[in-house]
């Protein structure tokens, strides 16, 4: 990343167009060490296999976890309650700030109370066509099993699920799904779920097996002899580098939403622990597979520092609809039936609103691209509750949604009651990850993820109210069973010497990479690269990506990162909390990870899930192409100078045969 | 529109701050009051000038990471709406707006208008928690929860834990908050078994670091969440049930 070329001989040189031969290598095929046999079997045949710490010994073994959301926290908390020490950090004052607190709709659970005929396989089957079968169908398997205790041990944890006036738990449908298996406390389901998680994880820290380090950002991991071993982190408000080691470090830090600039992630949610376990050598899964959610508010004015998620629950008893008629700025309440084109309906009667997300983003973004965008900017459609308050009373739908309506009416000083929502699709969710094995350990050994900071379950798409579950599954229910798997075998070796040359040398990688960025002698603050990066990105790599716009957005994005270290500037001392400095370390990765999303996107030559090329469509479809891609890519970091390198895992499906999705 | 902003400007908890004042000409009524202060911080980075430290995450209400007094009020103007969703529409042209960190003894400053509130992780850590290790749980339903009470329970579980309520209070108290949990906890059937226990350990913690309370009420008036008058009661009922628990304090 030399900053010598200056702009004038930049402008002469023609765009170079590159292959993806002169992009990316492939690599070797990955093991994701899954049972040999039948998927429904699998995580049970895992279990029995897996070794284990005798209680007295566990205290023995140092533990660092990463992050305190609902996989964070679960896992702190859950080997903590096993009697492992555990050094938990995170960048936030308090636990439960972590983003999971803003899911709103629900958490599924195959429990199959109903008479709907609901079952562990109907989860798997739809988690796993829901995600355009890119995922192991044994993840989902574990994900259907194990999303059984975790709503018994959330609810048993003070979670107050909402209940039917019998006193059972209730539950509601979601996208993508024709049975009732999502459980909810109102529009704040992820603030229950991460309160009571968060508070184990205090439970924890009172009994002294968990040891909180708050306001601390992860900048590397160490890696020594192979394995992972420790991390550095910056104290956000002494500006110290430090480093912490121990037997097993776990991932919990999030996804990568926010490269997109505007998303609904929370402000602080980014990618550089993720990003820079990359760099040690772990592998990255699917970067291109990001979700764009169908429902939420569109930007209004220049100064909106993000979007907001109206869920997706809301579309069981709200209804979507366009206009009929061009730039129709008619109040959406005189225009009548015969005028209003509830196009999801029309174009998918078996599922109709509640089509999967990225089937109704697509949809959504065509009505507004095509001319019929309504609000201000012409760039929303309706979402109306018209019909569901006539058909239940205004009291139920205020029961269901009166959070998510007050939050729209404190947003756009609008009455949803009264007038139809305006909403839009948005960045919402990153199926991409750090690859892991069926273990959810990553190709560095002793390096575990969990939750959206993975790959697993999801596949192309994940369905509304599984990211939850997944949360809490590899919190609570897998990563406590697999990391003393891995423990067991380090039995009677101290966790690595914090004077040991691979933890200093760690620190100084990391205190030259903040010294340049304090150092650099430029004129803009690193918001203004993040915002241009955010504006290739949705231009090109949004709900419709073509090879020839993937091609100009990895040009301009090498552009961009040249022009990021030549001239962002840093203003502020490195010693005390500079939210600036944190700021320019995150979206320089970004510039990074970036270019590899695009690079993913033009490698994978078809159409899945939420990854939908238009040179591979049929009827405005997507086209798979399972002969060809039916793997996960797993990037892994190339040497200084070298091309992208893809290694995949073949993926085969035994319970959920190969089938074009059809949701018409 | 145009505003002045002035603005507590602090290094550290031992530093001594002061007032800054700074204006924005092209303000609009839709921005929220985060909007502002990030346009503001835009502007003092174009001038080499160190940006005001202020907190948020989520801005959209629920994180409880925002925390900030606007004109001597918790969060802004609007009762019980977040910073994140206080908007500049509820200014007028010209006018002067003060941001200053919550007030409270218990929350000291970190740098500008950042200040540490861990406080109330201590009240969760003293016993805010139902002790169930994971696996452990029977069966969900068969604790059976009418409607009501898991709605009830809802409505103080909505506390987004942004400490609101103990800037807003003259003591500096944290009634509202402990009282939130206090009441969320008592209303299902989960954790009965430590009831006493926990209010007993969480209002004794709650005392050790914040002020009394004096039902004033002005917390209820703060908070995001509208998390009603009622916890405070809800922490004399669970200290008095608490009391005549025949069993030993622990």
């Amino acid at each position: 990343m030399s900053a010598t070329s200056d702009k004038q001989t930049k402008q002469k040189e023609a765009p170079v167009a590159v292959t993806i031969d002169q992009l990316r290598v492939v690599g070797k095929p990955l093991d994701g060490r899954v049972p040999d046999v039948h998927p429904r079997e699998a995580w049970t045949d895992r279990k029995l296999h897996y070794n284990l710490v005798n209680p007295n010994n566990r205290r023995k073994f140092k533990v660092i976890v990463v992050g305190t959301g609902l996989a964070g926290a679960g896992t702190a908390a859950a080997l903590g309650e096993l009697g492992y020490d555990v050094d938990v950090f995170s960048f936030h004052d308090l636990p439960r700030r972590a983003h999971s607190i803003a899911a709103q709709g629900g958490i599924n659970s195959p429990r199959a109370r109903k008479v709907d005929n609901d079952s562990i396989d109907r989860f798997v089957k739809d988690t796993v066509k829901g995600g355009d079968y890119r995922g192991r169908e044994e993840d989902a398997y574990r994900l259907g099993e194990e999303g059984i205790r975790v709503i018994n041990h959330m609810q048993a944890i003070g979670a107050a699920f909402a209940r039917e006036y019998g006193g059972q738990l209730a539950t509601r449908s979601f996208g993508g799904v024709q049975v009732s298996r999502t459980y909810y406390t109102r529009g704040q389901t992820g603030q229950q779920l991460e309160l009571a998680a968060a508070h184990a994880l205090s439970r924890q820290v009172a009994a002294g097996t968990c040891k909180l380090h708050s306001r601390q950002e992860m900048l590397d991991v160490i890696v020594k002899d192979g394995r992972a071993q420790g991390i550095v982190v910056r104290d956000l408000v002494s500006g110290k580098v430090r480093a912490q080691t121990a037997h097993v470090v776990i991932l919990c830090t999030g996804g990568y939403g926010n490269i997109y600039y505007k998303a609904t992630l929370a402000k602080n949610s980014n990618a550089t622990a993720i990003w820079r376990a990359y760099k040690r050598g772990a592998f990255f899964a699917n970067p291109c597979f990001v979700q764009i959610h169908p429902t939420a508010l569109p930007l209004m004015s220049k100064w909106q520092s993000k979007k907001t998620l109206m869920s997706e629950s809301l579309r069981n008893d709200g209804r979507i609809w366009a206009p009929r008629k061009k730039n129709d700025d008619r109040d959406p309440n005189t225009i009548p039936e015969n005028e209003r084109f509830y196009f999801l309906e029309e174009r998918y009667p078996a599922f109709g609103n509640l089509v999967p997300r990225d089937v109704a983003s697509r949809n959504i973004r065509e009505r507004i691209d095509a001319g019929y965008g309504v609000g201000p900017l012409h760039n929303a459609v309706y979402l109306d509750f018209k019909t569901g308050i006539e058909r239940l009373g205004v009291n139920v739908i205020r029961e269901r949604y009166s959070n998510l309506f007050h939050m729209y009416e404190e947003l756009t000083g609008e009455d949803p009651y009264k007038t139809p929502m305006r909403i839009a699709p948005s960045v919402h969710f990153t199926m991409g990850g750090l690859w892991s094995d069926y273990d959810q350990m990553t190709a560095i050994p002793g390096l575990f993820v969990g939750g959206e900071a993975g790959w697993a379950y999801h596949g192309a798409n994940r369905l509304g109210a599984n990211s939850l579950l997944s949360g809490c599954v590899d919190g609570w229910f897998t990563l406590p069973y697999s990391v003393p798997n891995y423990l067991a075998g380090l039995l009677g070796q101290p966790a690595l010497d914090p004077k040991d040359k691979a933890v200093s040398d760690t620190m100084k990688d990391v205190q030259a990479g903040l010294d340049r960025l304090l150092d650099n002698d430029g004129s803009y603050g690193p918001d203004h690269f993040h915002e241009k990066l955010g504006a290739i990105l949705d231009r090109y790599a949004s709900v419709s990506r073509s090879p020839e716009g993937l091609t100009t957005a990895i040009g301009l994005i090498r552009e961009l990162r040249e022009e990021f270290w030549r001239d962002v500037k840093v203003v502020g001392e490195g010693d005390r909390l500079n939210h600036e400095l944190e700021t320019a370390g995150r979206v320089a990765d970004y510039l990074e990870l970036a270019e590899l999303l695009c690079v993913d996107a033009l490698d994978r030559d078809e159409s899945a899930g939420a990854h939908f090329r238009t040179d591979h469509e049929i009827d405005g479809e997507a086209e798979r192409n399972d002969e060809d891609w039916c793997f996960c890519s797993a990037w892994q970091y190339p040497e200084p100078g070298g091309k992208h390198i893809r290694n995949f895992e073949p993926l085969t499906f035994r319970a959920v045969p190969l089938q074009q999705r059809n949701y018409k | 529109m145009r505003l002045i902003l002035e603005v507590w400007r602090q290094d550290g908890p031992d530093a001594e701050g002061s007032f800054e004042t700074h204006e924005i000409t092209d303000a609009t009524p839709e921005m929220s009051l985060l909007e502002l202060l990030d346009r503001l911080n835009h502007q003092l980075v174009e001038n080499d000038q160190d940006p005001v430290a202020f907190e948020s995450d989520c801005r959209e209400g629920i994180c409880g990471t925002c925390g900030l007094d606007v004109n001597g009020v918790p969060h802004g103007p609007e009762d019980n709406v977040p910073a994140c969703g206080q908007h500049v529409r509820s200014f007028t042209d010209g006018q002067t707006v003060r941001f200053t960190p919550f007030r409270a003894r218990s929350f000291p400053v970190v740098r500008d208008l950042i200040v540490d509130r861990t406080g109330l992780d201590r009240i969760i850590q003293a016993g805010g928690t139902i002790s169930v290790d994971a696996g452990t749980a029977p069966d969900a339903d068969t604790l059976l929860v009418t409607h009501d009470d898991a709605e009830r329970a809802l409505d103080f579980a909505a506390c987004i834990g942004c400490g609101a309520c103990v800037s807003a209070c003259p003591n500096g108290a944290a009634y509202l908050y402990t009282g939130a949990k206090l009441a969320h906890l008592a209303l299902i059937p989960h954790g009965k078994e430590e009831r006493a226990k926990r209010a007993r350990s969480m209002i004794a913690q709650m005392q050790h670091e914040f002020g009394p309370c004096s039902q004033i009420g002005e917390c209820a008036l703060a908070c995001p969440a509208e998390i009603p008058l009622l916890a405070i009661a809800a922490v004399n009922r669970e200290r008095l049930r608490a009391g005549f628990k025949w069993r030993k304090p622990n």
